[in-house]
């Protein structure tokens, strides 16, 4: 692990540079199964579920609750107040109350840390990019 | 079936109409309401709609691509008088009908009103969009002095959000402690806190014994509140919520027992198969009797049940409510699961019961009943999680 680190922390640095990635938190601050606020003009929200983590609008598109309050199923979260289930990956509401989807974010985890891109939404979620990224092989 | 004529178009009916299509049907789907409004959600009222923050579109139940995906036939702005369920007919209020042979009543109620206060000026009631452009109206105007009478759920909402807006208002229940019917004392004591501490004034056990008022115009203005002990209160706005009447007089003569709402079965399905009732306006039998339930979370999950026994032509469902419920007042989110009863024990699980806290109702066989929570909903929805169980909600609301 600590022969890739240097390595990684530099290609992230890259991301930072190339992408616009920011860095948000480290990995380690956000409870497994849980979400974490970032506050800013458009808050977002990060879970992690396992070793991905997903970016989306903290504002649920139904009532404006924060999402980030909110409880994950799989690779669904579910708004602490009125119990729409948004996808983590395309941000999509599974039914009513809610039915407009939250944007979501190209996020990616390297060397321990957080990094999305909050300029533009996702075009299609990064769990790849995610997972390489940790490998150190992106 | 081949019609099915959704009387109703709030939250009940409007949910009813989507679990039907959701559980197959494919023929004629009616909704009918008497408000001309485009169906629109009632909670933000007396919240972020009052206080100006949200606005008509912000309501919506319904969009253009719900209509065309449901395929729905909307004849908004005409009341329906009566239901001739043999012979399959709603007669409607322009004269006109529907032939049906599948009917989902979800008519809701409507306001119990102060005595003496019809036609007075400054005199609100909230439930329907047009009451609530009234009093955002009469809210809005130059620092009104705003009595609430009833401190329910929706009087609760109402003097936070007017005391959000800077303005002086008084808070008033017959009751020694509103809620504690529902959610025991130790938790209502803690929301009646919750208005005294942010500058509401709160007087509880105290009855309206009359509204006095002025001249004004054509007619006559509120000028206050006399109480049962000979208190008057200044008063330029009046907003009461002391409960709703089931609209059932349509259906007299329908055959359909109706006695505080129509009554149905523990599947939401009267007396007759082909019809059965969703949201404030169902009485249906549960546990230890019959009960309506007047709030946005059961509207949902009734219409599911509804949608189900109507199309299979029995009661091949139970309701099961979650008795889930929400209300925001001063920044701050009341949330309850579960079905408290009074003789329950309440314990604190974390945080502060003069701030933020979550709670835990128990029989007395140490099982949980309900779990509560004030202005904590990440704890609340775990406490919920791991005291009531919840796994595979979204699996439920899911389509496949």
């Amino acid at each position: 692990m600590s022969g890739a680190t240097s390595d990684v922390a530099t290609r992230a640095d890259h991301f930072s540079l190339e992408r616009d990635m920011i860095r948000l938190c480290d990995i380690d601050e956000i409870p497994e199964g849980e979400g974490v606020r970032f506050p800013g003009p458009g808050p977002v929200a990060v879970f992690r579920a396992g070793d991905e983590v997903f970016v989306l609008d903290d504002a649920c598109s139904h009532q404006g609750a924060s999402l980030s309050d909110g409880y994950l199923e799989g690779c669904w979260v579910e708004c602490p107040l009125h119990e729409a289930f948004f996808s983590l990956h395309t941000g999509e509401p599974s039914g009513p109350p809610a039915k407009r989807p939250v944007r979501t974010y190209t996020a990616m985890v390297a060397d321990g840390v957080v990094w999305a891109d909050l300029e533009q939404a996702a075009a299609a979620h990064v769990d790849t990019v995610t997972r390489d990224a940790q490998r150190g092989v992106a | 079936m081949r019609t099915i004529a959704v009387v109703g178009a709030s939250v009940a009916g409007t949910r009813a109409a989507r679990s039907l299509r959701d559980a197959g049907f494919d023929g004629r789907l009616v909704l009918v309401g008497d408000d001309d409004r485009t169906p629109y959600d009632r909670p933000p009222l007396s919240k972020g709609f009052l206080a100006g923050t949200q606005d008509e579109a912000d309501l919506a139940l319904l969009d253009t691509d719900d209509e065309a995906e449901l395929a729905l036939e909307l004849r908004l702005g005409v009341r329906v008088e009566r239901l001739d369920a043999h012979a399959g007919r709603l007669r409607l209020a322009d004269a006109r009908e529907i032939a049906a042979d599948g009917v989902v009543v979800a008519t809701g109620g409507r306001p119990r009103l102060l005595p003496g206060g019809e036609g007075v000026e400054g005199v609100h009631v909230l439930r329907t969009l047009d009451d609530a452009v009234a009093l955002r109206a009469a809210v809005a105007g130059s620092s009104p002095r705003v009595v609430v009478v009833g401190a329910g759920f929706l009087g609760a909402e109402v003097a936070s959000t007017c005391r959000g807006m800077g303005l002086g208002v008084t808070l008033l229940d017959a009751s020694a402690l509103p809620l504690a019917p529902l959610l025991g004392e130790r938790i209502a004591r803690s929301c009646a806190a919750l208005h005294a501490a942010h500058g509401t004034d709160v007087r509880h056990g105290r009855a309206v014994a009359r509204l006095h008022t002025a001249a004004s115009g054509r007619g006559t203005h509120v000028t206050g509140v006399e109480l049962d002990d000979g208190t008057v209160l200044p008063a330029d706005v009046v907003v009461t919520g002391v409960g709703i009447v089931p609209n059932t007089e349509w259906l007299e003569g329908s055959g359909l027992r109706l006695r505080d709402g129509v009554h149905t079965d523990a599947g939401m399905v009267t007396d007759l198969p082909a019809v059965v009732a969703v949201g404030d306006v169902a009485r249906y039998r549960g546990a230890g009797g019959t009960r309506r339930h007047e709030h946005w979370t059961s509207a949902g999950e009734q219409a599911a049940v509804a949608a189900t026994n109507l199309l299979a032509g029995h009661t091949a469902a139970a309701f099961r409510p979650s008795g889930y419920f929400w209300s925001d007042q001063y920044g701050r989110t009341l949330q309850l699961a579960g079905h408290p009863r009074t003789e329950d024990r309440v314990e604190i699980v974390d945080g502060d019961p003069d701030d933020r806290f979550t709670a835990r109702y128990t029989d007395a066989t140490g099982t949980t009943t309900a779990v509560f929570g004030l202005g904590s909903p990440r704890a609340f929805g775990r406490l919920r999680r791991t005291e009531l169980g919840r796994a595979g909600a979204v699996r439920a609301t899911q389509p496949a």
